[in-house]
């Protein structure tokens, strides 16, 4: 790991044409969408009513922020990602720890663990509410009626539940798949040494593999932040961000109100808010995390 | 400089892939359809199509909230993704007069236009011009169990009224054994709850909007309605009824798990076909229920055609929807799958074949429905728009969408029918004002 | 003894966990070669005689094929670009880091956090205008620009791990940066690219918010073909479960193979 750095330190100039392809179709990319996006904000444009197209000033602002809607949907954005990081992290971390042990046919188990990471959203979405979630033919309705349960109408009665299992369901693959990696590398001597001196295993998971695991973790939370801010697929394909309001997500408001409601104005609006939030938090994540990879 | 050539070889490549691609599909017709039994048969017959004329067909099938809304935003922005669309009397005359479609003049003469049902013709014009061609239409009613109506020493009326449904559904219920006494739609979408929760508004006495454009969600009528229907399907309705659309209490009914829905007409061919349904010879089927006003309790719907003026295949598409919309075409459907599935509502001579009314012993009783849906008064007092099931203005595109998920919200438990209502007509005046109707 | 009895009891949880995740998926597999009847049965049948009607029918008529076309040519072309595009950038960022890099980095990654449905509107009205909506080519460079910043920063890092003192002797030969890339760089960090690239398609495969909006009838990917089953008619489990498989097949075999691959890059290489 010997610093890269002192091969180019003195011909920093000449990184600029190798680096410019990239930065020049981000710099449009984050740049073109996001100006559009800012003048639509500002103007009455609906795609049904072709004739009228005027400058309207901040009431598409207004009435965003005047929509109790708005508010359920950040609130919506932030249980969803917040409970599926939650989930998937604790979830990943055990796990990981069961399948780092040694056990015949760990490879195999290793791989049906991490399977449903490459499954597309859609797909994930329309399994989960079908095949399980159903309340009537659904295998997780008959389960639980097996076990004298009531049965759940999970799309009615607790839809963000049910959108939480699914998303969960998604991403868990990935946090176990980079906590497994983590722990692979943990020096095992060291844990042999514990053990030697007397250290029980939970003392050992807490002193010594648990803050094994900060960057991975922060790596995950970074990634599954990202991704999760955009889910979409799911919603479109399981509740349409209903009953009510109950599972719009600020994404899916966005979506609403540009390709259900055709309302250009409202909908960039409502883009814009989105952007502005998602850039909050990412930059804060991002900042956090940068500085631990570049360590 | 070699890294450059690399890819400009394979941008090239790519795009001159895909230039070939679209020479070779020159006469190709993009088709938007719904995904629906009647357009698992057009598909499956379209080859004879193809080979009479050398006109390929290329479906994108999608389901109905979907296919609105895809085709809806391809048409808008005249896109051109699209050379045949399928659209409703909601969508035709609005798009006709934003000149998104093509006026559909010189159809031949063995068209036979005068054999499609007048209600439906108009419903498919703009300033009297055609500008979409039906391929199926539809009403809603009543249909029932006989079986369980007679085990419950119950007898259904000709012409129900929603108080007696309530009553009947009461005793039906048999949720140990998996029936339950109503299915209604609770899906939301404008096609979907929205469509049926209106026509029990209408007959409620309820409307959308005032002669001043003024929404009256909140007006007692439309409360009536909503708690009466929560209440029921609540009560009586089947688990999830909010995640039940069409589809699905189309596949409930037909699994022998309701005892009486309220729904489309098209549902009537599957229902009475044992290969289908487990409940083919026990199903019966009367009027859509009527409360306070029969005006506007049964809707009108044309599953229709139109070509967008976007397209660049407009004589082939032409030639596609006038050939899957002809006599010829409803008579290979006959002869492939048998009358009772052939495409309903839109021609007399279809309700005057004694093929057709043998095998379809509900026939008549659809072609009432249609004839007699009378979209210009949906309701008990005047409105300022058309349409059953739907306000024929832009805007309804977004309030019935917004509106859909608030009344799904209702029936699903996560706010009460006011809390529903109060939501539903904020977001009505909002939209229409926006619109530009009425004001302050 | 006790401690032997110990991992066995490890190794069976951690199968039944394994198990407990795949389930999904592995329910799905046995749906797929049910009836329609026995797909809905309840109690759900375990037994029963496999037919292939629901992938027959999943097949016909939908133009399969087609979509699983445009899947690959989607997800490869924009990998290939993506990492055309990234390659110098990450070379340059590795090697050559001045005073802006580590911004760079973040503000690149950054534009990962633009809610792809915020761009719609836009980015559907200027393919509209120059001719791009429902074309593979569309798709391809959306795919690449979503995938772009993590595979600029999935290079990087393994740029980073490869000593400098190799490429600087080079240099000190008077080799140009051009070559240097070429014929050293490029076969030293090959794993590493491959890794990337790996992951590149699976999340291009995957991705469904542009294939689902800006695709008609020529374009559409795999995620657009499973959609027209989200609402479909009658019973349809066994036809859903068939077209899924149908669906995820490809990748799932792929990523399941390369898996130890995959891990390297998705870390940043901050985890070895």
């Amino acid at each position: 790991m010997a610093g890269g750095t002192k091969v180019g330190g003195r011909r920093e100039g000449r990184g600029w044409p190798l680096l410019s392809p990239a930065v020049i179709v981000l710099g449009i990319w984050s740049v073109v969408p996001l100006a559009m996006t800012l003048w639509y904000s500002t103007r009455y444009y609906n795609l049904l009513d072709p004739g009228r197209h005027f400058f309207v000033g901040l009431r598409n602002y207004d009435l965003l922020f005047s929509d109790p809607g708005s508010l359920t949907a950040i609130a919506n954005s932030i249980i969803l990602v917040a409970s599926v990081l939650v989930i998937s992290l604790i979830v990943g971390t055990a796990l990981a720890l069961l399948l780092n042990a040694e056990f015949p046919g760990r490879g195999a188990a290793r791989l049906f663990a991490i399977s449903p990471f490459f499954v597309m959203p859609p797909v994930a979405a329309l399994i989960w509410k079908n095949l399980l979630l159903n309340p009537l033919n659904g295998l997780l309705g008959w389960m639980m009626g097996l076990f004298g349960l009531p049965v759940i109408p999970w799309f009615s009665t607790a839809p963000m539940v049910a959108l939480i299992i699914i998303v969960s369901w998604e991403w868990i693959p990935f946090a176990t798949l980079i906590l497994l990696t983590a722990l692979q590398s943990l020096d095992s001597s060291q844990i042999e040494a514990a053990r030697m001196d007397g250290a029980g295993p939970l003392a050992r998971l807490r002193y010594i593999i648990l803050p094994h695991l900060g960057r991975p973790v922060a790596i995950v939370v970074m990634m599954e932040t990202i991704f999760l801010l955009s889910i979409f697929a799911e919603i479109l394909t399981t509740t349409s961000g209903g009953p009510g309001d109950a599972t719009t997500t600020l994404t899916f408001l966005v979506y609403i109100r540009a390709l259900l409601d055709f309302n250009v104005g409202g909908a960039s609006a409502a883009g814009v808010l989105a952007i502005v939030l998602a850039n909050i938090v990412g930059l804060f994540l991002m900042r956090s995390v940068a500085r631990s990879l570049n360590r | 400089m070699s890294m450059r050539r690399a890819v400009l070889a394979v941008a090239l490549i790519l795009g001159g892939g895909a230039g070939a691609v679209r020479a070779a599909r020159a006469e190709t017709l993009a088709v938007a359809i719904v995904n629906n039994p009647d357009m698992v048969t057009l598909q499956k017959l379209s080859p004879a199509f193809t080979k009479a004329t050398g006109i390929h067909l290329n479906w994108v099938v999608l389901p109905e909230n979907r296919l609105r809304q895809r085709v809806t935003m391809d048409v808008a922005t005249k896109s051109g993704g699209f050379d045949v669309v399928m659209i409703g009397p909601y969508e035709t005359p609005l798009w006709a007069r934003s000149g998104w479609l093509d006026k559909l003049t010189n159809l031949p003469a063995s068209y036979d236009l005068d054999d499609v049902f007048p209600t439906v013709r108009d419903e498919l014009s703009y300033k009297g011009a055609l500008y979409a061609l039906p391929f199926y239409a539809e009403s809603s009613v009543t249909y029932y169990r006989k079986d369980l109506f007679k085990k419950a020493g119950l007898s259904m009326p000709a012409h129900p009224t929603y108080t007696q449904i309530a009553q009947f559904a009461n005793k039906l219920t048999d949720k140990a054994h998996g029936v339950y006494g109503v299915c209604l739609r609770g899906l939301p979408g404008m096609g979907e709850n929205m469509a049926y929760i209106t026509t029990l508004v209408n007959t409620f006495g309820g409307r959308w909007f005032n002669m001043k454009w003024q929404p009256q969600l909140e007006s007692p009528a439309w409360h009536k309605a909503i708690s009466f229907y929560v209440k029921l399907l609540r009560r009586d309705g089947p688990p999830n009824a909010a995640s039940n659309g069409f589809t699905e209490n189309l596949a409930l009914f037909a699994a022998g798990k309701c005892a009486m829905w309220v729904d489309s007409t098209i549902a009537a061919g599957s229902l009475y076909d044992p290969s289908q349904s487990t409940v083919a010879k026990v199903t019966g089927m009367v009027d859509a229920p009527v409360q306070v006003t029969p005006n506007g309790s049964h809707w009108l719907w044309a599953w229709s055609f139109a070509i967008p003026s976007s397209s660049r295949h407009e004589a082939a598409a032409k030639k596609f929807i006038e050939w899957a919309t002809s006599k010829q075409y409803i008579e290979m459907v006959a002869k492939d799958q048998g009358w009772v599935a052939v495409p309903a509502g839109t021609r007399k001579s279809t309700y005057a074949n004694p093929a057709y009314l043998a095998a379809a012993p509900f026939a008549p009783l659809v072609a009432h429905a249609v004839e007699t849906a009378d979209t210009k008064h949906p309701t008990a007092t005047p409105v300022p728009y058309t349409g059953i099931q739907y306000v024929d203005i832009p805007a309804f595109d977004g309030i019935g969408t917004s509106v859909g998920q608030d009344m799904a919200g209702a029936l699903a438990g996560r706010m009460s029918v006011a809390q529903a209502l109060k939501r539903a007509q904020r977001s009505a005046k909002n939209a229409i004002e926006a619109a530009g109707y009425g004001g302050p | 003894m006790q401690r032997s009895f110990l991992s066995r009891l490890t190794g069976l949880a951690a199968w039944f966990a394994a198990l407990l995740i795949a389930f999904p998926i592995i329910w799905m597999l046995v749906t797929a070669f049910k009836t329609e009847r026995a797909a809905i049965a309840v109690p759900p049948l375990l037994i029963f005689k496999p037919v292939l009607g629901s992938f027959a029918a999943a097949t016909a008529q939908t133009g399969y094929l087609s979509f699983a076309l445009n899947s690959i040519i989607v997800s490869l072309g924009a990998t290939l670009f993506a990492v055309i595009i990234a390659f110098p950038a990450a070379y340059a960022m590795a090697f050559r880091p001045g005073r802006h890099t580590q911004g760079l980095l973040i503000w690149m990654l950054s534009t990962k956090m633009l809610p792809p449905v915020g761009a719609l509107v836009p980015v559907y009205l200027i393919y509209r205008d120059v001719g791009l909506l429902d074309t593979r080519t569309g798709l391809i460079i959306l795919n690449m620009l979503m995938n772009l910043p993590l595979v600029i920063w999935m290079l990087f890092s393994f740029f980073k791990d490869i000593p400098a003192a190799i490429l600087e002797a080079a240099l000190v030969d008077g080799v140009n940066t051009r070559q240097q890339m070429q014929h050293l760089l490029l076969p030293l960090a090959a794993p590493g690219i491959a890794s990337t690239a790996l992951l590149s398609i699976i999340l291009a495969w995957n991705e469904s918010f542009w294939s689902i909006n800006l695709t008609a009838a020529h374009a559409g990917t795999l995620a657009a073909f499973i959609t027209r089953f989200s609402q479909p008619e009658g019973l349809f489990w066994a036809k859903l479960s068939a077209a899924s498989v149908l669906a995820v097949a490809p990748v799932l075999l792929f990523g399941s193979l390369t898996q130890r691959h995959l891990v390297r890059g998705l870390t940043f290489g901050a985890v070895k």
